[in-house]
């Protein structure tokens, strides 16, 4: 089994990937509170971004609207341990079975009526802003004036509920992140990603020769809506409110795939050197902006906006791709 | 009574989707010609509204009379933007495009947030309370004006592709890109005019819009939404589709703020496109590319 995951990699790049999940397991010893913090932002992004890339870059679907997979996960795990004191992982399953129907129901309208490219894109943005504004008239779950998980002083870590101190989510998100990356590497390389990869390159060519592309680009759009809620239940029970403004807001889900369109789409570890780079380039920027005394609001945005449009004029493939290159190891390919 | 209620807002409603329908035209004409979705449309059309909002404050100069000049900016704006930055995207996969575009966007947002700050800003002009009585129909005298101008300029467009031989020109690029080049267009040039052109839309629509609301730096992404809602509805690529589109959000918007809540209008807006786009994914008028 571990013999077959490490199949096709280079020495080379194995050590180097040791080397990180070290550094990563050691990093709540050496960091200090805020650095740790912002290492629960990049792992939280490089997960989303693994789940994102599922869909998109093994499978060539574009979906804008990957924060209402992120919500709903968020949404059923809170509602379930507020109003029935049903706990995170108990929840983890209900979530997951919501985000996967949502994505089903998406998928099927959608390929159904051989909605595709741009088209599929804006529908999957039509989605998530339908579900924004709808959760803003659920009262239920608070509406729009948020929902709140109760939040006391913890002295000791509660593994079970997912109540603990930063080192607790870290390790957490870190467990989540190692294991979107084993799932995806195992994905990329079975009989599912080898179709994935056929519809991605030529839909029509793909199906000539027999594949059922509907069944696999449905296969890739709830493998993915699962992944992120997972993704979402995390984010309830790390920062315990949820407005709908901000889960299911637009920029929620351009945030979330930018990392790996910058990283490199398709992948494996695009979407995580994405989130390092732009989460670090983002924390950095505030760090230089308020040193040279110019914080205005906005000001940070605009630098990020310019260092995007700088990458991506550059680096069209992403910066993975390239950085493999320079460091001589190769990914299996894609 | 109760229907000259409905009968009025109805009315609202189309004259203000006729506003929306000229910005979405402009999305509509550069997705139909260069094949770039514009994710940065909304954020161009705030710009056009603060300028209207600054020439009003500076000046006292009546955002209606400013519509030609402000479209002029955009449209210089638009065309920098196609031959400097998208130019060298046109043959690049959707999502790389898409990055570009909303890198621009979100400097655009944050530079006018810088600039303005984020309260929200508007324009009191003399006759903002002006209406016009047609029996038992009351009509916001700004709403009528906006309604007719955004008509105006949509048949100057119209004209313009149907009879210009530049019109003609970028037609030929939208049918066949390779017969365009055989043919000895200047392809790139024609496309940064059409970014031009679609930007000039954009900004007399934010010039008009100025004088039915408020504008705020976060506006931008919502107005790029209700653009993309428009333009699908009517059909991606089609002129008269585009204003249709705009017509029929913005009655679903009117009649919903009506009947259910205001803050709940947008659904339904996405509610058609969902429906639309499951039973005529073209959309009403589209046939790929027609004008």
């Amino acid at each position: 089994m571990v013999k077959r995951l490490l199949e096709g990699a280079s020495r080379r790049g194995l050590a180097l990937l040791a080397l990180l999940l070290i550094a990563l397991l050691a990093a709540p010893w050496l960091a200090d509170d805020y650095v740790l913090t912002v290492l629960i932002i990049i792992l939280y992004f490089a997960y989303t971004g693994q789940a994102w890339n599922v869909m998109m870059g093994f499978a060539g679907q574009l979906s804008l609207g990957h924060a209402l997979y992120v919500g709903l996960g968020a949404y059923t795990t809170a509602a379930l341990y507020v109003h029935f004191g049903i706990g995170p992982w108990a929840g983890l399953p209900v979530a997951v079975a919501v985000a996967v129907a949502a994505g089903a129901v998406i998928g099927f309208l959608a390929f159904r009526f051989g909605v595709g490219g741009v088209y599929f894109a804006i529908l999957t943005i039509a989605f998530a802003e339908f579900a924004r504004i709808g959760f803003d008239h659920f009262r239920w779950v608070g509406g729009s004036s948020g929902f709140f998980l109760p939040v006391a002083n913890y002295t000791s870590n509660d593994l079970w509920n997912l109540r603990g101190d930063p080192t607790m989510f870290y390790y957490v998100m870190l467990a989540l992140t190692v294991a979107a990356f084993v799932l995806c590497h195992v994905l990329l390389r079975s009989r599912v990603g080898y179709y994935w990869q056929a519809i991605r390159e030529d839909e029509i060519a793909a199906r000539s020769l027999g594949i059922d592309t509907f069944r696999y680009k449905m296969y890739a759009v709830v493998i993915s809506a699962g992944m992120t809620a997972v993704a979402g239940v995390f984010f309830a029970f790390y920062y315990n409110n949820l407005f709908p403004e901000q889960v299911f807001h637009i920029s929620r889900s351009i945030e979330l795939i930018l990392g790996p369109i910058i990283g490199g789409i398709g992948t494996l570890f695009g979407p995580i050197i994405g989130a390092f780079l732009l989460t670090g380039l983002s924390e950095i920027m505030q760090e230089l902006l308020t040193m040279l005394g110019l914080d205005a609001p906005g000001a940070k945005q605009v630098f990020y906006g310019a260092c995007l449009l700088v990458v991506v004029m550059v680096l069209p493939d992403g910066i993975w791709p390239w950085l493999a290159r320079r460091l001589g190891v190769t990914e299996p390919k894609r | 009574m109760a229907a000259a209620i409905y009968l009025n807002v109805a009315v609202s409603g189309v004259l203000t989707g006729l506003v929306y329908g000229l910005m979405a035209l402009g999305l509509s004409v550069i997705f139909g010609v260069v094949r770039v979705v514009n994710f940065a449309h909304g954020e161009m059309m705030t710009i056009a509204m603060y300028l209207a909002i600054v020439l009003f404050g500076a000046f006292g100069l009546d955002p209606l009379a400013m519509l030609v000049p402000i479209a002029g900016v955009l449209f210089a704006l638009g065309y920098a933007m196609q031959a400097g930055i998208i130019n060298p995207f046109i043959n690049r996969p959707e999502h790389s495009q898409f990055i570009l575009l909303v890198a621009i966007a979100l400097i655009i947002v944050n530079v006018l947030l810088i600039v303005f700050g984020p309260d929200a800003r508007n324009v009191q002009t003399a006759y903002a309370f002006d209406s016009f009585l047609l029996g038992p129909l009351i009509v916001d005298a700004t709403k009528v004006y906006a309604g007719g101008a955004s008509l105006i300029v949509a048949g100057a467009l119209f004209a313009f592709f149907r009879f210009a031989p530049v019109g003609k020109a970028i037609r030929a690029c939208a049918d066949n890109y390779t017969g365009a080049l055989v043919v000895g267009l200047d392809v790139k040039r024609l496309y940064a005019l059409t970014f031009g052109i679609g930007a000039a839309c954009v900004g007399a629509a934010g010039a008009m819009l100025v004088l039915l609301f408020d504008v705020t730096p976060a506006l931008g992404p919502a107005l790029t939404l209700l653009a993309f809602i428009i333009v699908i509805t009517g059909g991606l690529g089609s002129m008269p589709g585009a204003l249709i589109g705009g017509v029929l959000i913005g009655l679903t918007e009117a009649m919903a703020g009506l009947l259910f809540t205001p803050s709940a209008k947008s659904m339904f807006s996405f509610g058609l496109l969902v429906l639309v786009l499951l039973f005529r994914p073209q959309g009403i008028l589209g046939k790929r590319l027609s004008w």
